[in-house]
């Protein structure tokens, strides 16, 4: 932790779901986990998906039944049968196995499966997760139906408990602070973010403002804000809402006493201060000051 | 101290990226490449090449951890160390590697390591069948509770010798041409019970041991069924010929649900969660077994029991898959690292 850069703690603070990993070449990667709420569009997602299969491979068959004839019916249940059981135990098993170890929901939010403690993830490991779905959804599917079906008040109240029995195993992920479901649990393994970040263009190669002279600061003006301060406007630069353009760049010259000349960009303006900024504060980074934000006066 | 130059040219951390871009944007390519398809379809010199370009993404992280402010360029490189740490440290096995891994020792290791669970479930699982034979034989009543209708099949009390002799030889003839349809659904519905008393393990196994009693219980009453008639041992080549492969998988399903019931009730000295997770890796790969060994007995009941009619040949092909089985789980193998 003593290493670690100050405005990333900060940030493990604030968000609940960061986790470390320490890899072997000694750097801790910085891991998001995903929330319940990802977790949850992503395995509707999947739902959505198996149903659509099922029900277009069981059209397929009636319609095969309907227009041939009768000799191939029981081949053809017979492969309804074993698809449908390929369907519900593998499909998150199969996909959970290949390059991206997540499902297509998974990947559609972009969440992968990995080992807790950071290896390989075994196969036997995502066997496991995915045969507790058993319980953590087949089981109060099975008794929802049950507990519709049952005509005997002594059967449907049965069928009523047994459900919220099985649906502590559902709602498993919201009481614990890694959002682990059963499966997660005995497992080991957790299902983190994996956003496929774009790299952006460095803000300071931008030039909106052909022709003007480069803006010019002194070592007072530039000694106003700290990192934190520097994101938020590096956030505002990339969003490009006018504007805000326009409010930062009044507040900024105000607080640092800037005229402005007529006919300047705003984003102009921002850019010039942001490269200058920057590179002071990664300047003063070199020999070891690192200036979290305006309050932080070394 | 002069105020720096203001287009940008000058931040070292410009400088940095320019200078490493490429590499990062031809690990990124090739992780692409590699998450698509399969890592197999990387090129040798790709292959190669990979663990250089991540070992450089991840000290250009640390680099620009320390140096550079630019937080969506440590965004991208926090992202693309992390896919490149899942490829290089997640030992992808081939299909092949991983199948003959399991073959030769995970498997039969995973079972032979759940010996103690196997013996509660298989106990349970004989106290059910106990049971079951000892309610009908008493009272034949207590066939139709613990045989539901459409299990039984017409196979109850009120049933004729006759009729029930001609299940065992017959197969379901009667029900017309049904037959490998009735054996798919057996293994769907065996394979899928299987699943659930595993999975019910982790519930402190109670509901696996339930699970288990159930099944023996529907077995007892069948045989007591059978044995009021004198028709016991056909009953039982009829039954063990495909039983014993799936009565084990059955057992060994119930055993890999203990385990990890056992890992949430009593860790030992590990933590919970460690316990939990070292007990679903070896549960987990008994499962793929269980899952093979239930197809074998699909086959075994959709095929074989069809065509073999003779009692003494049900019977040895029974006694051969057992000693089969547990010469593959539990007897010493040489070489065996």
């Amino acid at each position: 932790m003593a290493s670690a850069p100050s405005n990333v703690a900060a940030d493990s603070v604030a968000n609940p779901l960061a986790r470390r990993l320490a890899t072997p070449e000694g750097l801790d990667l910085r891991l998001t986990l995903a929330s319940a709420g990802e977790r949850a569009a992503a395995f509707l997602l999947d739902g959505l998906i198996m149903l659509a299969i099922l029900a277009a491979v069981t059209l397929a068959a009636l319609a095969v039944l309907i227009g041939g004839r009768g000799g191939g019916r029981e081949v053809l249940a017979m492969i309804w049968l074993l698809g449908a059981f390929v369907l519900r135990n593998g499909y998150f098993v199969l996909f959970e196995m290949g390059g991206r170890a997540a499902t297509p929901g998974k990947r559609a939010l972009s969440l992968r499966v990995i080992a807790r403690d950071g290896g390989p993830l075994a196969a036997e490991s995502i066997l496991a997760r995915n045969a507790l779905r058993e319980i953590e959804v087949f089981l109060p599917l099975t008794l929802l139906g049950a507990s519709a079906a049952a005509g005997d008040p002594v059967d449907s109240a049965v069928a009523v408990l047994g459900l919220f029995w099985s649906a502590a195993f559902l709602v498993f992920p919201l009481f614990n602070r890694d959002r682990l479901t059963v499966g997660d649990l005995v497992a080991g393994t957790w299902v983190v973010r994996a956003p496929r970040a774009m790299l952006l263009a460095d803000l300071t190669g931008a030039n909106v403002h052909e022709g003007r002279e480069p803006f010019v600061f002194t070592p007072e003006q530039l000694s106003t804000y700290g990192i934190k301060e520097l994101e938020i406007l590096e956030g505002v630069l990339r969003r490009r809402d006018p504007a805000a353009l326009a409010a930062v760049a009044n507040r900024i010259r105000a607080r640092i006493g800037f005229a402005a000349a007529a006919g300047d960009l705003e984003e102009a303006f921002l850019i010039g201060y942001y490269t200058a900024l920057r590179a002071r504060l990664e300047n003063r980074l070199l020999f070891g000051h690192r200036r979290k934000d305006k309050f932080d006066v070394a | 101290m002069t105020a720096p130059p203001t287009n940008g040219a000058g931040l070292r951390s410009l400088r940095f990226r320019a200078e490493r871009e490429a590499d990062w944007r031809r690990l990124e390519g090739l992780l692409d490449k590699a998450e698509r398809r399969r890592a197999s379809d990387l090129s040798e010199a790709e292959l190669m090449a990979l663990p250089l370009l991540y070992q450089s993404v991840i000290s250009a992280l640390s680099v620009a951890r320390s140096t550079s402010l630019d937080s969506a360029l440590i965004a991208y490189l926090e992202g693309l160390a992390a896919r490149g740490y899942f490829f290089v440290y997640g030992a992808r096995l081939r299909w092949r590697e991983r199948l003959s891994g399991f073959f030769r020792g995970a498997w039969p290791a995973a079972v032979g390591g759940l010996w103690r669970e196997t013996l509660a479930s298989g106990t349970i699982l004989l106290i059910g069948v106990l049971a079951g034979y000892l309610l009908v034989s008493r009272d034949a009543d207590w066939y139709g509770t613990i045989m539901p209708g459409e299990m039984a099949q017409g196979r109850d009390p009120t049933a004729s010798t006759a009729f029930l002799r001609s299940i065992l030889y017959d197969g379901h003839k009667a029900d017309g041409d049904g037959l490998s349809l009735f054996a798919t659904w057996l293994f769907t519905h065996n394979a899928q019970i299987a699943i659930l008393a595993f999975a019910l393990g982790f519930a402190f196994c109670l509901p696996t041991a339930l699970l288990l009693a159930q099944n023996g219980l529907g077995l007892g009453a069948l045989l007591a069924l059978y044995g009021s008639r004198g028709l016991a041992a056909p009953l039982s080549g009829w039954l063990f010929i495909h039983g014993v492969t799936e009565l084990f998988a059955t057992v060994l399903a119930g055993a890999a649900g203990f385990r990890i019931g056992w890992a949430v009730m009593f860790p030992g000295d590990r933590r919970r969660l460690d316990a939990l997770a070292e007990a679903g890796r070896s549960a987990g790969t008994a499962m793929a077994g269980v899952i093979l060994m239930l197809i074998v007995a699909g086959l075994l009941e959709g095929v074989a029991r069809q065509l073999i009619r003779a009692d003494w040949a049900r019977w040895s092909i029974a006694g051969v898959t057992a000693s089969l089985w547990l010469a593959y789980f539990y007897l010493p193998r040489g070489g065996k690292r």
